[in-house]
């Protein structure tokens, strides 16, 4: 009895089973439905009788891309993705160099206050956050006011309430890939920043030309979750704006989610729904070519 | 000039850091202290950063005239039973991709990672059918089966175990021992911290989920904290302390948990983000 090929593929397919059947049966059978949904009048009538479904075809994305409302959540899922990505990647790596510094003290301490937003509820804070935005009470104002601000209304204007709920959601998850740039600016040997010194580099020459670069690998897994992230905003504006004011903080996912669950009509949400994924998909690739261009 | 510069950079690094901390923690420690305002105080100006007087009202009103404990329950519950049932489900899994070797392995795991730029939102819909068709809805099992097994939670163990050699393995193997015996008395002690790892992350992620639970939970009665918060919001939003009590209640078990086993938590964000 020293080894058996044969037992151990069949004792691989055992230990394997369980995970593969409940992700092929829970994760993508339902993406295949949902394509095959997306080119159905599936609504509140098929949802009893099943017979009162039809195909027809692409109307969906038609009626999609003839819908107002759609391409103003698409816009304000733009706007949350183009604005709200860089900042908080920005702000990330702003918080991970200094965290990261040798003239930082206790940064153990550092790091795990600013990654403590990163493990709340999002759901508490984005409540939490209603109140600091009051236009009258809120705390942001007052602080504002010192400064001789204006109170600004920043859930109840149109032009402020995705910004606000974008301030919201950097300050939530800003730690999350700080941690991750800390661990690539741990990996960049030191010897490097040494023969720089020798040769004369400052502070921002060492940066431009050592850190920067040798993040890249870093910069772009950070850069592509972020933007996977971004673009399933939903609960931020559920909480806090219910879409509005005038539907500018409604977003793909939340128009997906009164259209499906809302008023049933679940063969328009899942068009709604592929609209999304395309993005992503795109917007993946799309990082992904801009990188490979670039020259190392 | 230069040593003006090195006395001024400590100063100046220092108050960015305390800047930071500060918009880090405010919102957080106001939470806190209008959950522990008299009513109305939280609505003063200008505002207030610490009660006039300490109380616990507004905790006691949750607990007996809304039911939070109900809620506090159901995500215990829901949290914990998808943590142990995904562990187990998921370290068998990457085990096998780890530790076996059959034909198509690294392609069926390429194509597992490749469907990670698929968003969740999507198969939502048909699962939210496929569930009614079982007779799911409004049951614990509708929450917890589809977050059983995970693609990245198969990842993050196959990782770990690519690290360890296989002749620790082999040898167990040459003793006779069951493959699943092996499995359970030798592969999963080793992976001990990588199993605490992915536990903190399934318990913290199934504990803050919202939407998910909110679609297939209409029932008040089996509903998580978070969706119970947001409802909350819809009859209570004058009520400010209040709602400050509730969104303590809802955060303070997630970051009790990570309080303890931080450590765990961000060596799995940087072993996630250098392998990935």
């Amino acid at each position: 009895m020293i080894y058996h090929p044969h037992l151990r593929i069949s004792s691989a397919w055992a230990f394997l089973a369980p995970a593969l059947l409940l992700i092929a049966v829970f994760f993508f059978l339902p993406i295949f439905a949902a394509l095959l949904l997306s080119f159905t009048d599936f609504d509140i009538y098929a949802l009893g009788d099943l017979d009162r479904l039809r195909f027809i075809g692409f109307s969906n994305y038609l009626q999609l891309l003839q819908s107002p409302l759609f391409w103003t959540a698409l816009g304000n899922t733009f706007y949350f993705v183009i604005v709200g990505g860089p900042l908080s990647v920005a702000v990330s790596l702003g918080a991970a160099l200094l965290v990261n510094a040798p003239l930082t003290r206790f940064p153990g301490f550092f790091r795990a206050a600013f990654f403590l937003p990163v493990v709340t509820t999002l759901v508490a804070v984005a409540v939490v956050w209603r109140y600091l935005y009051h236009p009258r009470y809120g705390l942001l104002n007052y602080l504002l006011s010192l400064a001789g601000v204006d109170p600004i209304d920043w859930l109840g204007d149109p032009d402020w309430a995705m910004p606000a709920i974008i301030l919201m959601a950097v300050w939530k998850n800003f730690g999350f890939n700080m941690i991750i740039f800390i661990a690539g600016l741990q990996n960049i040997p030191t010897q490097l920043y040494e023969a720089a010194r020798i040769d004369g580099a400052g502070a921002w020459r060492q940066f431009r030309y050592i850190t920067l670069p040798l993040l890249g690998p870093t910069f772009l897994f950070v850069a592509l979750m972020t933007m996977i992230g971004y673009f399933q905003v939903f609960a931020e504006p559920y909480v806090m704006t219910q879409g509005g004011p005038a539907n500018r903080t409604l977003s793909v996912v939340l128009l997906m989610y009164e259209e499906g669950f809302r008023w049933w009509n679940m063969g328009y949400a899942s068009a709604v729904a592929f609209v999304l994924f395309a993005l992503i998909l795109a917007g993946t690739l799309l990082q992904l070519k801009l990188r490979q261009r670039e020259p190392s | 000039m230069n040593r003006l510069i090195n006395r001024l950079l400590p100063a100046l690094w220092y108050s960015l850091l305390a800047l930071g901390l500060l918009l880090t923690l405010t919102p957080l420690w106001w939470m806190i202290a209008a959950s522990l305002m008299p009513p109305g105080e939280a609505t003063s100006y200008p505002p207030r950063l610490w009660p006039s007087a300490m109380t616990f009202e507004h905790y006691r009103a949750l607990f007996t005239r809304l039911d939070l404990a109900r809620y506090l329950l159901n995500s215990t519950l829901l949290a914990g039973a998808v943590t142990l049932i995904s562990l187990f489900i998921n370290s068998m899994a990457g085990y096998a991709f780890a530790k076996f070797r059959f034909r198509g392995r690294d392609r069926l795991f390429q194509s597992l990672l490749a469907a990670l730029v698929i968003p969740a939102q999507v198969a939502m819909l048909p699962l939210f059918l496929l569930l009614k068709q079982f007779g799911l809805i409004n049951t614990y099992w509708g929450v917890i089966i589809p977050g059983m097994a995970s693609i990245f939670g198969i990842f993050l163990i196959r990782q770990y175990l690519l690290a360890i050699p296989d002749s620790l393995l082999d040898a167990a193997r040459m003793d006779g021992a069951s493959e699943f015996r092996i499995y359970w008395s030798l592969v999963l002690p080793l992976c001990r911290p990588i199993l605490v790892t992915l536990g903190i992350f399934t318990f913290m992620g199934t504990w803050n989920d919202f939407m998910w639970p909110l679609i297939v939970l209409t029932d008040s009665a089996m509903q998580t904290l978070p969706v119970a918060l947001a409802n909350l919001l819809g009859e209570h939003v004058q009520d400010t302390e209040l709602m400050m009590a509730g969104s303590v209640l809802t955060v303070l078990p997630v970051m009790l948990l990570f309080a303890v086993l931080q450590r765990y938590y961000i060596a799995g964000i940087m072993l996630g983000g250098i392998k990935g």
